[in-house]
């Protein structure tokens, strides 16, 4: 916590220093050497550590001036940061006369029963061995041991020495330690590897015959935590080598051997307490067939989510040794997934989707998930609009409009970067005004027009075209809106014209088609005002240029996008995004936002920046120029559509009648109309 | 509500009295839908060009009430020709009306012939 509060003052932009009492950081989790690694790295990020300090006093009369640790030895600082670690909220225990701990916390035995057996304690107030344990997962057994006792399993106990292995991702450094993370000689041997330059550091400690683990600590790279952490729990064998557990094997493999090797009763997910078994066997049952079927059939992985690398691999194991292909098909009409569909596509220069069907397909003829997968892709890369082949769009795009729960659409013209002239602005309302739309201000900050039956739609395109709006493409899976602040344009602390380049990177990647919708913001300060981080690319001007962010989504998870490059200049952010979006765009599952893409990405950020930036595939010229295509090739497609008596034709509710729909039913609200209310289904 | 949905009813082909000339074949998008007034009823009609039939139902989303089906997309699940509803994608059997992936009741399917170039509907009266 004490690392965590100095690395928030360093993100204020002040100098934090860390004061430490013990002669190490995380004393005990980490021996001298791990330690001293970890100390370096909060050093190369601008944290000053402190060791060995004791405060004998705070300086200053009025406010804060320092601290001083001894007579000679005082630390000039501004503010002050306790970090006093967890105190047992232990008073209502107190009141009642339970049994307390000489420092707090109310006294429990094994079976979790205070000093009144009729009452149970657990979690942070207990003080099980002398010992408060801060821990999420002694707080998980403890809770199981207290209820099965409350329901009378008077044989579950808490065991003796509770595990104290933890993995946690300290300022974004991974630190982990399991079992017995340091011992002296005559209890184990340990196996060292230390790599100051990266500031990594792994140790393992094992019996002296060599065959057991006993513990071990890993400091910047924590990976193979969970597998560890497992040899450990279980007991299991040591390969011969057992250095290659820390550095690798040289040859083929992986020293650990496979996930399957585990004992049915390894607990993989230690919140929802489900073993090795139980997902084997939810997968033998023939219950679950995937990764997501496990999950919703043992809840694995749904608590903190540390163990989901392991999941994924046993998952995945089973499922092989059971003959099932593990395959990401995009649906049952192809034998494929969506990045490897691209490539045959763009290879065989299909252009309608019969032809991709009858080449690649199953037999079957199409439906709702493949038809738009592939009209997507053939955007991609023929630059084709959705007019094209519009029985294959999903209905939005097939209409060029937004369905409503009434069957009416909605209309949003591009504003782009949200600038918008008084004179435009009158003219949408005085076209809304005309057909009677319902208007709003959309969380993209345009300006939607609702309630448009089918014959409607093309005569509002014809006059918003004529006063020199365009697409907004707000129906399709393709660029959004590039939200912008004031920018230093007008607003007196803006660092670069937030609306000027917003406007720009609108204009570059409207239309282009993509897995799922692309947003993008732009703000002018780091005060965030256009939220940009929330993006799926996003700019914050800084000094010297703009820091790119990628990968950012509101939504149901809401995600924060990650810093990919700093202080570049406007060519080079144009350059990364493109080159960002072109390999999102070919390598995405379908209907996978940016966030979830880079989540599920091997290697995360890391493994991104080094193909956007370092170009380590050699596909950058590639991806540039693709996306160049499509910038060139860029038309609007309600323009064409208005354009062409045959694609006029698609715009009218009956083919024999020039009638409107008559099941359509409006209500009055607030000086507007909605559509009359659903009404329950029997 | 009830009383929208009771006036859409299945018409056997033997049971067809009235066959409506609905419109030419080059109305309908090939592999897509098209809707087509008859009286007080909307029926999508759709032109599986793949499979070389036309199938017709009532045009009215048994789910939310909405006249939409027509503008569905079609195609097959394991094998059964269906159309998805637009608004949440619920599919039906083009074949038999039957909710293929919940639990709605069946919609109406409408017996449909091809002649001189022109889409025919069947109905009883």
């Amino acid at each position: 916590m004490g690392l965590e509060a100095g690395k928030a003052v360093l993100d204020m932009g002040l100098e934090p220093h860390v004061v430490e009492f013990a002669p190490k950081l995380m004393p005990r989790q980490l021996d001298a050497r791990s330690s001293k690694v970890l100390q370096l790295k909060l050093e190369s990020m601008g944290i000053h550590v402190h060791l060995n300090k004791a405060t004998n006093q705070i300086l200053g009369d009025t406010a804060i001036t320092g601290m001083e640790f001894g007579e000679e030895d005082i630390l000039d600082v501004d503010m002050l940061i306790i970090s006093a670690g967890i105190r047992p909220r232990d008073e209502l225990g107190n009141n009642c006369g339970l049994a307390l701990g000489n420092r707090g916390g109310i006294v429990v035995n094994n079976k979790m029963q205070t000093s009144d057996p009729n009452i149970y304690a657990i979690g942070e107030v207990a003080l099980y061995n002398q010992m408060i344990y801060g821990l999420v997962a002694p707080g998980y057994e403890m809770a199981a041991v207290a209820a099965d006792q409350i329901i009378g399993a008077k044989n579950t106990v808490m065991a003796a020495e509770i595990d104290m292995s933890t993995k946690l991702k300290l300022i974004g450094v991974d630190v982990a330690s399991f079992g017995t993370p340091y011992m002296p000689a005559e209890d184990g041997l340990s196996i060292l590897f230390e790599n100051k330059t990266k500031f990594t550091y792994k140790r393992i400690n094992v019996s002296h015959d060599g065959k057991t683990l006993l513990g071990g600590i890993l400091v910047g790279d924590a990976e193979d935590y969970n597998i560890l952490h497992q040899m450990y729990l279980n007991g299991m064998a040591l390969p011969e080598n057992a250095e290659e557990l820390i550095v690798g094997t040289k040859g083929e493999g992986a020293a650990f051997g496979s996930a399957m090797d585990l004992p049915d009763t390894a607990q993989i997910c230690s919140c929802e307490s489900v073993s090795k078994g139980q997902i084997c066997e939810a997968i033998d049952s023939g219950g679950a067939q995937d990764l997501a079927a496990v999950v919703s059939c043992t809840k694995a992985g749904t608590g903190c989510g540390g163990c989901k690398p392991m999941l994924k691999k046993i998952t995945e194991a089973t499922l092989q040794s059971l003959g099932i292909e593990v395959k990401d098909h995009i649906c049952e009409h192809f034998n494929y997934n969506r990045q490897e569909l691209y490539d045959i596509i763009k290879v065989k220069g299909y252009q309608t989707f019969n032809q991709v069907l009858d080449s690649h397909g199953n037999g079957g003829h199409g439906c709702e998930i493949c038809k738009p997968v592939v009209a997507s892709l053939m955007a991609t890369i023929h630059a084709d609009t959705a007019n094209k082949e519009y029985a294959i769009q999903d209905s939005n795009d097939r209409f060029l409009a937004n369905i409503q729960r009434n069957g009416t659409y909605s209309i949003v013209p591009r504003v782009p970067g949200g600038e918008i002239t008084p004179d435009k602005l009158i003219a949408l309302g005085e076209i809304a005004k005309k057909y009677d739309l319902y208007t709003k201000i959309t969380g993209g900050v345009r300006i939607d027009l609702f309630g448009a039956t089918l014959k409607q739609l093309p005569l509002v395109w014809k006059e918003l075209i004529a006063h020199g709006f365009e697409s907004g493409h707000a129906y399709g899976k393709s660029l959004r809106t590039v939200k912008t602040c004031v920018g230093s344009t007008w607003c007196r602390y803006g660092m670069d014209e937030s609306v000027s380049f917003g406007i720009e990177l609108e204009n570059r990647y409207r239309g282009i088609r993509a897995p799922h919708k692309i947003k993008g913001g732009v703000s002018g300060c780091i005060r965030e005002c256009a939220e940009a981080r929330g993006k799926d690319f996003g700019l914050i001007a800084v000094e010297g240029g703009w820091n790119l962010y990628v990968g950012g989504n509101g939504g149901a998870n809401p995600r924060h996008a990650q810093l990919l490059a700093e202080q570049i200049d406007n060519a080079s952010v144009i350059q990364y995004i493109d080159r960002f979006l072109m390999f999102y765009m070919r390598t995405a599952k379908p209907l996978q936002r940016t966030a979830a893409w880079l989540e599920s990405l091997d290697g995360g950020l890391d493994y991104l920046k080094e193909v956007i930036i370092g170009d380590t595939l050699g596909i950058a010229q590639e991806l540039e120029n693709e996306m160049q295509t499509l910038v060139n090739r860029y038309e609007c497609e309600w323009t064409q559509a208005v354009n062409s008596p045959e694609m006029m034709k698609r715009f009218n509710h009956f083919v024999n009648s020039e009638e409107e729909d008559d099941n359509l039913v409006f209500v009055p609200m607030r000086e507007q109309k909605m559509p009359k209310q659903w009404e329950k289904v029997l | 509500m009830d009383i929208l949905i009771s006036t859409y009813k299945a018409v056997r082909e033997e049971d067809v009295n009235v066959w409506f000339k609905a419109a030419p074949t080059e109305a309908f998008p090939k592999d897509g839908g098209a809707c087509v007034k008859y009286k007080t009823l909307q029926i999508a009609v759709y032109n599986f060009d793949r499979l070389g039939k036309w199938y017709a139902c009532q045009n009215l989303s048994p789910e939310k009430q909405e006249m939409v089906l027509s503008r569905g997309m079609i195609g097959d699940h394991n094998g059964i020709p269906m159309v998805a509803c637009p608004l949440h994608k619920k599919t039906f059997s083009l074949e038999t009306g039957d909710n293929l992936n919940g639990e709605l009741p069946a919609i109406a399917i409408y017996p449909v012939k091809i002649q001189n170039g022109f889409v025919y509907i069947g109905f009883e009266a």
